[in-house]
């Protein structure tokens, strides 16, 4: 996987196979993602390969990005919306250092974006790619934990047990209070774990223009949404899905409608709601949107 | 009314012929046949090892038999070999068709969900989405059962041995199935919440007319309960007929044996 070979001046220096990962097991990766992408929302197994990362670090999302990486693609990271965060730092720089290939923040630069938690705010266009970090793939393990049975759950589509856990959401706390990694049905047929982000993005994931891949590293299993597929989020008629409203705008760039974080000012309880989607707030201020904690025009300028 | 329809009360709802099992070399049960018609309740009984449960397992599809078949008419009158059931119509069968109450609560119920949601778990495996309907349905199976509705979000860890006896049922039944099987569902159980358990399985069997086979090595409960019985003895049936019958005149000294250890208890 790793050669030596010279540099201008002589030197050995090591260069890794593009985007670290040998030419057979990224086949074996892509043929994987086939089928999924074939199969919506079917989880099919693959041979995890150890990286040079930890698993919590998204070992699954890294190798299907290097299995579908080209020259002239350019990656974004997200971890959480944030470009700038340790994992999604490392993970871009991983790919910097192994596939030379270009890197953005710009979610509509980007040919791939890898992601842990969200999903952009702003659409995604034909052509991209996202691939989602996912620790756990399977959406019945909580109340089935055998995987046996879990497997012939999916291959009947016996999803009752997926609604008896909505139910006890509702009879617990009178409404369905499951936030993230909110289950939906892909193309009416496999019910799927969309990776922990929050039920606020499961719409993005309907009808998408763009691919979306989903891979579990330490699970050993990717699946898949073809573009222009019917995504669901399950419910009840008389309690349906319903994404997080925020009562305020985000206090940079006055964004409604987006997903917000809360930011704690001072130990004195203040604090302010802004874009968890860091790239998409930074360009709105860029463009003059403001918010109510932004600072007065002009101020700051030169 | 057409020939089929005036026909079909006679017609039987399970026949087995046959069936054996074998655990490896060692016999489970061997050379069974029987006759099950709608809301009959038939009693299986005899010493332990003698192959009850295994009976019930092979006519319940849990397992394969090694020699014999058995079918079941299904709610369309259609007779059908259930080892040729796809795994899709096995399943649907057993949620919405059968029951099967067991000895153990835990294996018959799901510990770590709400007595609401154990009754509601078939009703949304067949496609029920309201939860408003769902809950309503549910309350009325365990007002049925003899649990207080203000028990419906509390888990059945929280429940007495007879009351998860009571929520298995309610959770069996909310799909109206024709036939319910059941092991041992009162063993272990104290004798005054044994007799209000009995009680109630044969207030449900009669409102609803349901054929249940029944595994006990009560002979008391076998004759509260049973039209008919059944006597195993070492993986083989040695006696059958009408309980009263049997009980009061049993013909195989070893059901005599089984009878007077009854009357000595
Ligand atoms: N899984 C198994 N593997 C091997 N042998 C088994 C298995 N299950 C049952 N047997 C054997 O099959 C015979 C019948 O057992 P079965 O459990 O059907 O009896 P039973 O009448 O239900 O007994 P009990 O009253 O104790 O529950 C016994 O000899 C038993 O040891
Ligand atoms: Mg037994
Ligand atoms: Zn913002």
């Amino acid at each position: 996987m790793t050669a030596l070979a010279r540099t201008a001046s002589g030197m050995p220096a090591i260069t890794y196979n593009f985007a670290y990962l040998d030419e057979q097991t990224k086949r074996m990766i892509r043929r994987a993602i086939l089928k999924a992408i074939a199969i919506p929302g079917y989880q099919v197994p693959f041979a995890s390969r150890e990286m040079p990362m930890p698993y919590g670090w998204g070992t699954g999302g890294v190798q299907v990005t290097a299995a579908i990486l080209g020259a002239n693609d350019v990656l974004k990271v997200i971890d959480q919306g944030s470009d700038d965060t340790t994992n999604a730092v490392a993970i871009r720089s991983f790919f910097e250092t192994t596939a030379g290939v270009a890197t953005t923040t710009r979610t509509r630069d980007a040919t791939i974006i890898q992601t842990r938690h969200r999903i952009p705010e702003a659409p995604l266009r034909a052509g991209q790619v996202i691939v989602y970090q996912v620790p756990i793939p399977e959406p019945l393990r909580f109340l089935e934990p055998r995987e046996t049975e879990t497997r012939r759950l999916h291959a009947l589509s016996d999803y009752g047990l997926m609604q008896v856990k909505l139910y006890e959401d509702i009879a617990r706390h009178g409404h369905i209070a499951t936030t993230y990694a909110y289950p939906v049905k892909v193309a009416g047929r496999y019910v799927m774990d969309p990776s922990p982000i929050p039920k606020f993005d499961n719409p993005k994931m309907d009808d998408s223009p763009a691919l979306q891949l989903f891979g579990a590293g330490r699970e050993k299993r990717i699946y898949a949404i073809p573009p222009y597929t019917r995504v669901v989020s399950l419910d009840f008629e008389d309690h349906p899905f319903a994404v997080q409203a925020f009562a305020e705008p985000c206090a940079l760039c006055g964004a409604k409608g987006v997903y917000l974080d809360e930011v704690i000012l001072d130990d004195k309880g203040g604090r302010m709601f802004v874009c968890s989607d860091t790239d998409h707030c930074a360009t709105r201020q860029a463009e003059g949107h403001t918010g109510s904690m932004s600072a007065p025009y002009g101020e700051g300028q030169p | 009314m057409s020939q089929e329809m005036t026909s079909l009360p006679d017609a039987p709802l399970l026949v087995a012929e046959g069936l054996a099992k074998y655990y490896g070399s060692r016999l489970g049960c061997r050379d069974v046949d029987l006759t099950l018609h709608a809301g009959e309740v038939l009693a299986i009984v005899g010493e332990s090892g003698s192959g009850k449960s295994t009976l019930l397992s092979l006519l319940s599809t849990e397992l394969a038999p090694s020699a014999g078949h058995v079918s079941y008419r299904m709610r369309d009158g259609e007779m059908r070999d259930l080892a040729a059931l796809s795994e899709a119509e096995r399943r649907l069968l057993l949620r919405t068709d059968w029951g099967f109450v067991r000895q153990h609560a835990e294996q018959g119920l799901r510990m770590a969900v709400s007595a609401g949601g154990n009754v509601g778990e078939r009703l949304m495996a067949v496609g029920w989405r309201h939860y408003g309907n769902i809950r309503q349905e549910a309350a009325d199976w365990l007002v049925r059962v003899e649990i207080a509705t203000e028990r419906m979000d509390d888990d059945p860890r929280t429940f007495s041995g007879g009351m998860r006896q009571r929520l298995q049922i309610a959770r069996n039944l909310v799909t109206r199935p024709r036939l319910v099987f059941m092991d041992e569902p009162t063993s272990g159980l104290d004798v005054s919440v044994q007799a209000r358990l009995l009680d109630l399985i044969r207030q449900l069997v009669e409102e609803f007319g349901l054929a249940v086979v029944i595994v006990t090595h009560d002979l008391a409960v076998a004759r509260l309960l049973s039209h008919r019985i059944m006597v195993m003895k070492s993986g083989r049936v040695i006696e059958q007929g009408l309980t009263d019958q049997v009980l009061d005149d049993p013909r195989e000294p070893y059901t005599q044996l089984l009878v007077s250890s009854v009357l000595a208890a």
